[in-house]
């Protein structure tokens, strides 16, 4: 009975310790894998300073589109807009094809790490595909542009494209 | 007049359900023959109308009768008449609708098949599965029904969303739902055994066919959507722990851990409880799923239209079912105190670390699935938890699992030696070693993962080969396989076939994004694709720009693929790509944007993905395996010499 | 020998609260989904639904149009409508929400301090358009017709319905896509009447 008994506590004991680790293993990679919402606004105050991985919303910035117009046959495409609420806006880059319905002053959706220089670079962008996806928050993001517009005065433009 | 027919054809079945639901579990309890088996008519009944209604929807469709607002808002005048059938599960109410009659379809079968079940156990299965049945078919009489009506009618419809105007989304759903709703059988018989008090030991034998056979349909239907995911969606990838697809894996696991639970159960006696629970949280799970798609709580690319009544109905009847089920068990289970005394090194323990692992890896996914629901209450930064921590901490959990898994099948039940077991498979190891060695030095840029996962690939599929090779030598012509033991052997070689994809693919996959015009080429792998032309072209309820792309392998010309960019009528746009398939490797090539005004210079994407099929192939060798493990004869039969742990039946006696 | 063991568990000796530990969890999670539609329908109600896409061309001008009136054939045009707030709605016999949200308006337009309904009909053939209207009920002042979409396209619109509320300068202060209710009408209404 008591070789029972230790057997038992053994194997419960190697169970615990395997949980243990494999939770430990997995609440440490968890923040970083954490996809932040963000809007440009947020990203301008500071408040992706300590994250990881930054999921920007907002409107593409009309004109800032920017393509790859290299010549070369099978050159690679790459993009560069902004993204913005209306207040404060972001650049992001992005080395896939973008999206169907990706428009310049319709939403989008770009989730990736934000770099040194400042500039999103992004692995996925999604835009409005149908009524089915949207963006989270977007509609908060406007709303709280439009009151720091107020309170900037509503002098502010946002920025150049 | 038929849409009013379907509307009382519902009506009708939920009548039939509800006496299917209540008669037989009151005979039961009053020990009533004559309510008892009305199960067996009433159940007859439901199908009878469920599939009526179902008939008469399809019916609306094809003839498309646009006074129907369910059929007005999928299709229209345009849509091809395959997908108009198609059509009839593609929006909420319908697919309720196909959820019923599938559900309604199983509790027939499970009626017909019961013959030799004892009178109660049986009485009580049909009540519980009709007690669910009345919760579906309530829901869509009073909340969702697929028969309302537009009066005066509208000229024409809506459009079907193009994603599944598709032959994939064809058989997708159907499969699924055979496996989500399958899993209210096992459920159905642990709600029965835990009623019936004095039980039978031997009804999770009788349960255990059910559960082969809905995890079958689970595995082909998820295989299915990642699929239909890969080639439809156009981007390549195969699998993004969406909430959606969660929700249809994280009941995949537990089915899983539930099959092999059994087999203890079964066999030794033992860990009914831990059974019992596994059994109630496997449908709780495919009711969970099915919230978490229509509620709208969470966002994914391929969630339903959602609607919080709607799912403030659906999270109720879950309420009801798993909180019942679980105060039922609550009540009745702690009673059980059946003592396994295996030691540590046996079949009990190895299956036992199974279920550990799969139900472990269930939470996982249910947590990161969930998380961002936390985050909203707690009015926290919103987040959404990105796919590769899933997958890195997925495979952390299962990688013992694929070491364990070639043991258990020369693994003795009750007491084992590692000195036996292990001879036994030394040449499968040796095998396993020698061909990852091969693949590393022959691929070159394998890194230590993949040439792991090689490694644990090729093991598990020896592994299983050692299995069977043993059993054709040791034993005479007819005593070599039980139906059994050939079902695990083809799941666990799907699953080491599944492993051997996921792994290759992952690592040797190549994706170029490129800008083309017609004349101009990009290389993928050994490979050249050449762009001919961009041309329009009509469908029946689209426009499109056509590529033509010509495949070489040096300079033979392999084939011509013809990837398209769809404008639907109703203004939806679609990629459609083109690929070249085979075992070895498929070549994916979809056109992404016009960079210039005439439509000629295009944004290309071009994939070379080697073995990405082994992942579907193996999935369809587990979901083989799981239909051959049905038809295990001794599944079936009412009195069994089984060997039991000796242990049970002191305990239960010291009990009393 | 037979080997059927006969498991009793209807006797309770005594209870072991592990059991209950599933129930409690279940609960919790019950609590967290519930607690998440909540929150959910709240926003709905107050037009905050996080599927409803707010247009970038709140704050800005409604882009101008001039057409004729499905029904009267007059001129209709954002011009003539400058100096007072109106209700812009997106529609078309096609639409089956349109149809859905249709009676709330028809209710709002027979309400005091309604605002002036616009109708937009949208990528439509205006016989079935009157053919609806008039089996349908017509609430608004004006229909200006769009069949080509040229209009709804300057707007941003996505498909229908969609309805715009438009200041008495002319800006557009809140689009709602989808399904009108009742209550968005009130709240917005009583907004272009407040402080700018």
């Amino acid at each position: 009975m008591n070789e029972a008994r230790k057997k038992r506590v053994a194997l419960i004991a190697l169970l615990v310790l395997g949980v243990g680790s494999a939770t430990a293993l997995a609440l440490m990679g968890f923040k970083e894998n954490l996809n932040h919402y963000f809007s440009p606004t947020d990203i301008s105050d500071g408040k992706a300073a300590n994250v990881s991985r930054v999921r920007l919303g907002g409107w593409v910035k009309e004109g800032s589109l920017h393509r790859s117009d290299s010549t070369t046959p099978g050159s690679a495409v790459w993009s560069a807009f902004k993204m913005t609420d209306r207040f404060r806006c972001v650049s992001v880059r992005f080395d896939k094809i973008l999206p169907d319905l990706f428009k310049e002053g319709e939403t989008a959706v770009a989730t990736g790490v934000i770099g040194a220089d400042g500039v999103l670079v992004a692995d996925e962008v999604l835009a409005k595909h149908d009524e089915n996806y949207k963006p989270p928050g977007v509609e908060e993001y406007a709303k709280v542009a439009e009151q720091r517009m107020a309170a900037a005065g509503g002098n502010v433009v946002d920025c150049q494209p | 007049m038929t849409p009013e027919l379907g509307q009382v054809a519902l009506i009708l079945a939920l009548c039939l359900t509800l006496i299917l639901g209540f008669a037989p579990l009151i005979g039961a309890w009053i020990g009533n023959q004559v309510l008892m088996r009305l199960g067996t008519p009433a159940a007859a009944g439901q199908f009878v109308f469920v599939a009526f209604a179902f008939s008469l929807l399809t019916y609306a469709f094809i003839a498309q009768d646009f006074s129907v607002k369910y059929v007005a808002d999928n299709s229209n005048t345009e849509l091809p008449l395959i997908y108009r059938y198609t059509a009839v599960w593609g929006g909420h109410e319908g697919s309720k609708l196909l959820w019923a009659l599938v559900l309604a379809g199983w509790t027939l079968a499970v009626t017909a098949f019961s013959g030799h079940l004892p009178e109660t156990l049986r009485a009580r299965v049909l009540g519980t599965l009709g007690l669910i049945g009345s919760g579906f078919l309530g829901f869509l009489v009073f909340t969702s029904n697929p028969f309302t009506r537009w009066l005066p009618p509208m000229p024409d419809g809506n459009d079907l969303n193009p994603l599944l105007q598709d032959p994939g989304m064809i058989i997708h759903p159907p499969m699924l739902y055979m496996g989500y709703v399958g899993m209210a059988v096992p459920f159905a018989f642990a709600v029965a055994a835990l009623l019936e008090g004095k039980m039978d030991r031997q009804w999770v034998r009788w349960s255990r066919p059910w559960t082969n056979v809905a995890w079958a349909f689970l595995s082909v239907g998820i295989a299915l959507g990642s699929w239909w995911a890969y080639y439809e969606l156009g981007w390549g990838g195969w699998w993004f722990w969406d909430p959606v697809e969660n929700a249809s894996f994280m009941p995949w696991l537990v089915a899983c851990a539930l099959i092999h639970a059994q087999a203890i159960t079964e066999k030794r006696g033992t860990f009914v409880n831990w059974t019992l629970l596994l059994s109630i949280a496997g449908f709780s799970l495919s009711l969970l799923g099915t919230f978490l798609v229509r509620s709208g709580i969470l966002t994914s690319v391929h969630a339903f239209a959602s609607d919080p009544l709607r799912g403030a109905y659906i999270l109720g009847f879950l309420g009801l079912v798993t909180g019942g089920a679980l105060t039922l068990f609550a009540l009745r289970a702690s009673n059980i105190r059946v003592a396994s005394n295996a030691a540590l090194m046996s079949k009990e323990s190895l299956l036992i670390i199974n279920n550990v692992l799969l139900v472990s890896a269930c939470f996982l996914v249910l947590c990161g699935t969930l998380w961002p629901l936390v985050t909203e209450i707690m009015h926290w930064p919103k987040v959404s938890v990105g796919a590769p921590w899933f997958g890195a901490n997925f495979s952390l959990i299962v990688a013992p699992l694929f070491i364990l898994m070639p043991l258990g099948a020369f693994t003795r039940w009750h007491g084992d030696t590692v000195a036996a077991i292990l001879p036994k498979l030394k040449f499968a190891a040796l095998a396993a070693l020698v061909v990852a060695a091969i693949a590393w030095l022959w691929l070159k840029n394998l890194d230590v993962k993949t040439t792991l996962g090689v490694l644990g690939g090729f093991w598990i599929i020896f592994g299983t080969l050692s299995f069977l090779i043993r059993r054709w030598r040791d034993k005479p012509a007819g005593q070599r396989y039980t139906a059994e033991m050939l079902a695990m052997s083809s799941a666990h070689f799907g699953i080491g076939l599944w492993l051997l994809g996921v792994v290759l693919v992952n690592t040797l996959g190549v994706e170029r994004d490129v800008r083309l015009k017609s004349g101009e080429s990009v290389s993928v792998g050994g490979y050249t694709l050449l762009m001919k032309s961009v041309t329009q072209v009509s469908g029946p309820n689209f426009e499109a720009d056509e590529g033509v792309f010509e495949l070489k392998s040096g300079e033979q010309l392999i084939a011509v693929l013809r990837p398209q960019k769809r404008v639907y009528r109703r203004g939806n746009v679609q990629t459609e790509a083109a690929i070249d398939p085979s075992l070895a490797r498929d070549i994916y090539v979809a056109l992404g944007e016009p960079l210039d005004a005439n439509r000629q210079v295009w944004a290309v994407r071009a994939y070379l993905k080697p073995y990405i099929r082994l992942i579907w192939l193996g999935a369809l060798l587990m979901g083989f395996g799981g239909l051959l493990g049905a038809f295990e004869r001794r599944l079936r039969r009412r009195v069994e010499q089984t060997r039991m742990a000796p242990t049970a039946v002191a305990a239960n006696a010291v009990q009393a | 020998m037979s080997a059927e063991a006969q498991l009793d568990i209807t006797q309770a000796p005594r209870t072991n609260w592990l059991v209950l530990l599933p129930l409690f969890l279940v609960l919790g999670l019950g609590l967290l989904l519930a607690l998440n539609l909540l929150q959910k329908k709240r926003d709905q109600d107050a037009g905050r639904d996080s599927k409803e896409v707010p247009s970038p061309l709140i704050g800005k001008p409604v882009p101008a149009f001039d057409t004729l009136d499905l029904v009267t054939g007059a001129a209709v045009s954002t011009k003539a409508l400058r100096g007072q707030a109106f209700i812009l709605n997106v529609w078309a016999s096609w639409c089956a929400v349109c149809q859905i949200e249709h009676p709330v308006f028809n209710a709002y337009a027979k309400t005091p301090g309604a605002l002036p309904v616009i109708g937009l009909n949208y990528k439509d053939a205006p016989d079935d358009a009157k053919r609806w209207i008039a089996q349908l009920g017509n609430p608004y002042n004006q229909i200006a017709v769009d069949e080509n979409g040229k209009i709804g396209m300057d707007l941003g619109v996505y498909g229908a319905p969609e309805t715009y509320f438009v200041d008495r300068d002319g800006i557009i202060r809140f689009k709602q896509i989808g399904e009108m209710t009742a209550q968005i009408l009130a709240t917005q209404t009583a907004r272009m009447a407040g402080p700018r």
